[in-house]
C-alpha cells in the first residue's frame, strides 16, 4: 500500500469525515500540514485570528449541526483557540480542532512557539488527544470526530507534533471506532420514563424548560407534538431560541435573567417542570434554593453529570430528547389544562415585554424588532454578547433552530462576528445578520476581510450605544451609577469620572464604524434617527456582499425584564422606577 | 465524609492528570492515591480516598465516568471491601529498652521489623486506615523519624460489586 505522511493523513482524514470547510491560520510547526493542504480538494478559509477561527468552526456548527474544524500552529495558535474551545464546550458544539506542537523530541524543552497545549486544553474540551506516533493519526482524528459528535457533543482537540506531521506510515482511515471507555447512552431508561409520564398526567400546573439538548437532537417536532397533546406550555433557554415556534400561544418565550415574565412566573408557580436538555444554568434559575419549589423536577438529559448538578431532581432520564420524548408521547394522556393556560396568558397580558414603543428615539429593541419583520425570523441572527444580545434574544422572533446562534455558558465577546462568517460557508443560501455591540465588534472585527476576501455575504448591525453596555446597566442599578470603564467614547480630556453621556457633547467616537467598513470595500450606513431604520435595513439586504450599519441607538437603554444577579425568579424587576 | 473510589482506567499517559484536575478543580484535597497496572496492562487502577461533602462527590464520581479515558468507577462505600496500606514506619530506637519494646509493639500489631540501625528502627505495617494510625499512635512517643504510606488498595468482597 501506498505510504503517506502525516500531514497528507491528516488531510484525508478529514476529507474522509466530509468536511466542507476548515478554518484557521497557520504556523512554523503546523508547515507540514499546510503543505499537504495545497493542491488538495480540503477547503481552508484563513482567519485573522485564530481565536476568530474556532468561533467560524463554532458558528459552522451551530448553524448546520455537522462538526466545525479549525487548524492552527502550536504555542500562540493553540493558546488563541482556548477562548474558542470553552465556548464551544459549555454550549456543547461539536467541534474538532488540530494544533501543531513542536517535534516529539523536544516537547518539555520551552522550545520556540511551544505551550503545552494539552494541558492547557484539558479543563475547556470534551477530550484531547497528543499525537506520539504517526501510526496513531488516522484513527486519533476518527476518534475525535467520534467524540465531538456523539452523546453530549462538544470540543475534541488532537495536537499534532511536526515530526508525527512529517513521519510516513501506511494510511487505512477506519470506517468505524469503538471506544471502550465511551458509550454514550441514548435510550432512557423505561421505568424512569413511565415515572415521568405518571407524574405529568397527574400534574396541574406543568412546565417544559427546553434548552439546546433539544435542538442537538432534533427533538422539535416531540416536544411541539406532547406539548399540544397534554397542554403544557414551554420555556426555552438562550440557545433554544427557536426550537419551539414562537407564534403558538403554548410559547413563554425565554426564561431567566432576561426572560419574560409570563415564563418565570410559570416556572415558579409550576408543581411539575420536565426540563429536556438544559442544564439549569444559574441565569436560568435565578437564587437556586428559591427557584421552583412547588415544582417535581423530571430532567431529561443525555449527560449524567447534568443531574442533580445544581437543582435536585426527583425523576432523572438519562438518555437522547428525542428518543426519551418519542416513548413519552405515548404515555402521557391527552389533555386539556384549561385554567392553567388561562393563568398564564394572563401574565402574558400582565407584563409583556415592552419598550417606549411611542417616542421617535431610536432605541434599540426596535431595531431588532424591524430585523425580525423584514427578515420573517428566517435569516440567521449571531449576537455578540451584552445588552444587544438580549434585545435579540428577546425581540428576534426566530422560525426554528439554529437560527439564534449566541454564547450562552461562556458569554464571549467577539463570537457574533467570526460566528456569522462560519454560519454563511455552512448556510451559503441563507440571510446571516451579526446584530453586535459596539465594544464587542470591536473584539474580532478584523475578521471583515475574511468576509470580504472570500465573498462571504455577512451583515452586520452594530447597536451603538457608545458603553460596553451591560457593564453599563450593572452599574447604573447596583454600582451608584458609577460608571467605571465601560465608556468607549472617552478620552482624556474627559473628567475623570463621568455618569452623564451625551452624543452632542461627548468626544468623537471612534472608530468611525462606516469609514471603518468603506476601507474594506464594504457598504457602510450610518443611522442616527427612529425613522431611518427600516430603509437601512432594507438596503443592507438588497445589498450583495458585506454591510455595515451604525446604528446610534438610546445610549442608557436597559434591558427589562430583569433578575438581578443572586436574586430568585420571584424578583423580576419589569421596569426601571422612575 | 471518607470516600474511598476505585478507577479503572485505559492505561495511558495523560490520564493521571485528567482526574487529579477533576478534584482539584472542586477544591477536594485526594488524602491518598495509589496507581497501578491491572492485570491487563492496557488498564490502570486507581485508588483514591477523598473526604468531602456527599453531594459533590456524588458530581465527582459523575463526571469521572463523564471522562473518555475512564473505563468502570466504583464508589466502596455501601458494600463490604477490603482496605490495605503500607507504611514504613523509621522510629527513633537510641538504646536496647526502647528496641525491645518497640519489637515488641510490632509484635502485636503484626508489623515486621525490616531494619535496625544504631539509633533507629523501621517497621513494616500493613492493614486499614486505623489499624495503621493506632500503630503510629503507640510508636509515635518514641519518636518517629519518617514515614512512608503507599496508598490505599481496595477490593470488593466476594462476588458483591465485582468489576466485569
Amino acid at each position: 500500500m501506498e505510504k503517506k505522511t502525516g500531514a497528507q493523513i491528516l488531510i484525508e482524514s478529514l476529507l474522509k469525515e466530509n468536511v466542507e470547510v476548515v478554518f484557521g491560520l497557520p504556523g512554523g510547526q503546523a508547515l507540514p500540514i499546510f503543505d499537504a493542504m495545497h493542491g488538495s480538494k480540503l477547503n481552508f478559509i484563513l482567519a485573522r485570528h485564530e481565536q476568530a477561527a474556532s468561533h467560524m468552526a463554532d458558528g459552522y456548527a451551530r448553524s448546520t449541526g455537522k462538526p466545525g474544524v479549525c487548524i492552527v500552529t502550536s504555542g500562540p495558535g493553540a493558546t488563541n483557540i482556548v477562548t474558542g474551545l470553552a465556548n464551544a464546550y459549555m454550549d456543547s458544539v461539536p467541534m474538532v480542532a488540530i494544533s501543531g506542537q513542536v517535534a516529539t523530541s523536544v516537547i518539555g524543552q520551552d522550545a520556540f512557539q511551544e505551550a503545552d497545549t494539552i494541558g492547557i486544553t484539558r479543563p475547556v474540551t470534551k477530550h484531547n488527544f497528543l499525537v506520539k506516533d504517526v501510526k496513531d493519526l488516522a484513527r486519533t482524528i476518527k476518534e475525535a470526530f467520534y467524540i465531538a459528535t456523539t452523546g453530549r457533543p462538544g470540543p475534541v482537540l488532537v495536537d499534532i507534533p511536526v515530526d508525527v506531521q512529517r513521519g510516513v506510515c501506511e494510511f487505512i482511515y477506519p470506517d468505524k471506532v469503538e471506544i471502550r471507555s465511551y458509550k454514550p447512552n441514548y435510550n432512557g431508561h423505561i421505568g424512569q420514563i413511565k415515572k415521568a409520564a405518571e407524574v405529568i398526567n397527574k400534574s396541574k400546573y406543568p412546565v417544559f424548560y427546553i434548552g439546546t439538548g433539544v435542538v442537538i437532537s432534533n427533538a422539535e417536532d416531540e416536544i411541539l407534538e406532547l406539548s399540544k397533546k397534554a397542554d403544557i406550555p414551554v420555556t426555552n433557554t438562550l440557545l433554544a431560541i427557536g426550537a419551539y415556534p414562537c407564534d403558538t400561544n403554548l410559547s413563554l418565550g425565554m426564561l431567566g435573567m432576561h426572560g419574560t415574565y409570563c415564563a418565570n412566573k410559570a416556572m415558579q408557580f409550576a408543581d411539575v417542570i420536565i426540563a429536556v436538555g438544559a442544564r439549569f444554568d444559574d441565569r436560568c434559575t435565578g437564587k437556586v434554593c428559591d427557584f421552583a419549589r412547588n415544582a417535581k423536577i423530571i430532567h431529561v438529559d443525555i449527560d449524567p453529570t447534568a443531574i442533580s448538578k445544581i437543582v435536585d431532581v426527583d425523576i432523572p432520564v438519562v438518555g437522547d430528547a428525542k428518543t426519551v420524548l418519542k416513548e413519552m408521547i405515548g404515555l402521557v394522556d391527552k389533555k386539556d389544562r384549561k385554567d392553567w393556560i388561562k393563568t398564564v396568558d394572563s401574565w402574558k397580558e400582565e407584563h409583556p415585554l415592552s419598550y417606549e414603543r411611542n417616542d421617535d428615539k431610536l432605541h434599540p429593541q426596535y431595531v431588532i424588532e424591524k430585523i425580525s419583520e423584514l427578515t420573517k425570523g428566517e435569516a440567521i441572527i449571531t449576537t455578540e454578547v451584552g445588552q444587544h444580545q438580549m434585545w435579540s434574544a428577546q425581540y428576534y422572533k426566530a422560525k426554528h433552530s439554529r437560527l439564534f446562534l449566541s454564547s450562552g455558558g461562556l458569554g464571549t465577546m467577539g463570537f457574533g462576528y467570526p460566528a456569522a462568517i462560519g454560519a454563511k460557508f455552512g448556510n451559503p443560501n441563507k440571510e446571516v445578520i451579526a446584530v453586535a455591540g459596539d465594544g464587542s465588534f470591536q473584539m474580532n472585527m478584523q475578521e471583515m476581510a475574511v468576509a470580504v476576501l472570500n465573498e462571504v455575504d455577512v451583515k452586520v448591525v452594530i447597536l451603538n450605544n457608545q458603553y460596553l453596555g451591560n457593564v453599563r446597566q450593572w452599574q447604573e442599578m447596583f454600582y451608584g451609577k458609577r460608571y467605571s470603564h465601560s465608556c468607549l467614547a472617552k478620552r482624556k480630556e474627559c473628567p475623570k469620572w463621568c455618569n452623564t453621556p451625551n452624543r452632542h457633547s461627548c468626544p468623537v467616537y471612534v472608530p468611525d464604524f462606516v469609514k471603518w467598513a468603506e476601507s474594506y470595500g464594504v457598504l457602510g450606513i450610518r443611522v442616527t434617527e427612529k425613522k431611518d431604520v427600516e430603509l437601512a435595513l432594507k438596503k443592507m439586504l438588497e445589498t450583495k456582499g458585506s454591510v455595515v450599519i451604525d446604528m446610534w441607538v438610546e445610549i442608557e437603554e436597559n434591558v427589562f425584564p430583569m433578575v438581578p444577579s443572586g436574586a430568585s425568579l420571584d424578583e423580576m424587576i419589569t421596569r426601571m422606577n422612575g | 465524609m471518607r470516600h474511598t473510589v476505585s478507577v479503572l482506567v485505559e492505561n495511558k499517559s495523560g490520564v493521571l492528570a485528567r482526574i487529579s484536575a477533576l478534584f482539584a478543580a472542586r477544591g477536594f484535597n485526594i488524602a491518598s492515591l495509589s496507581v497501578s497496572e491491572t492485570e491487563d496492562t492496557a488498564i490502570s487502577k486507581m485508588t483514591i480516598v477523598v473526604k468531602g461533602n456527599e453531594s459533590i462527590l456524588e458530581q465527582v464520581t459523575k463526571q469521572l465516568n463523564k471522562l473518555v479515558d475512564v473505563i468502570k468507577v466504583n464508589d466502596f462505600n455501601d458494600v463490604g471491601y477490603i482496605e490495605r496500606e503500607l507504611a514504613l514506619i523509621k522510629i527513633n530506637a537510641v538504646n536496647k529498652t526502647s528496641r525491645d519494646e518497640i519489637i515488641r509493639l510490632a509484635g502485636v500489631f503484626r508489623a515486621k521489623i525490616i531494619d535496625i540501625s544504631q539509633d533507629s528502627i523501621v517497621a513494616e505495617i500493613s492493614g486499614d486506615e486505623s489499624k495503621l494510625s493506632a500503630f503510629m499512635k503507640a510508636v509515635l512517643p518514641y519518636g518517629v523519624k519518617e514515614t512512608c504510606k503507599t496508598g490505599v488498595s481496595v477490593l470488593y468482597r466476594g462476588n458483591s460489586g465485582r468489576v466485569k
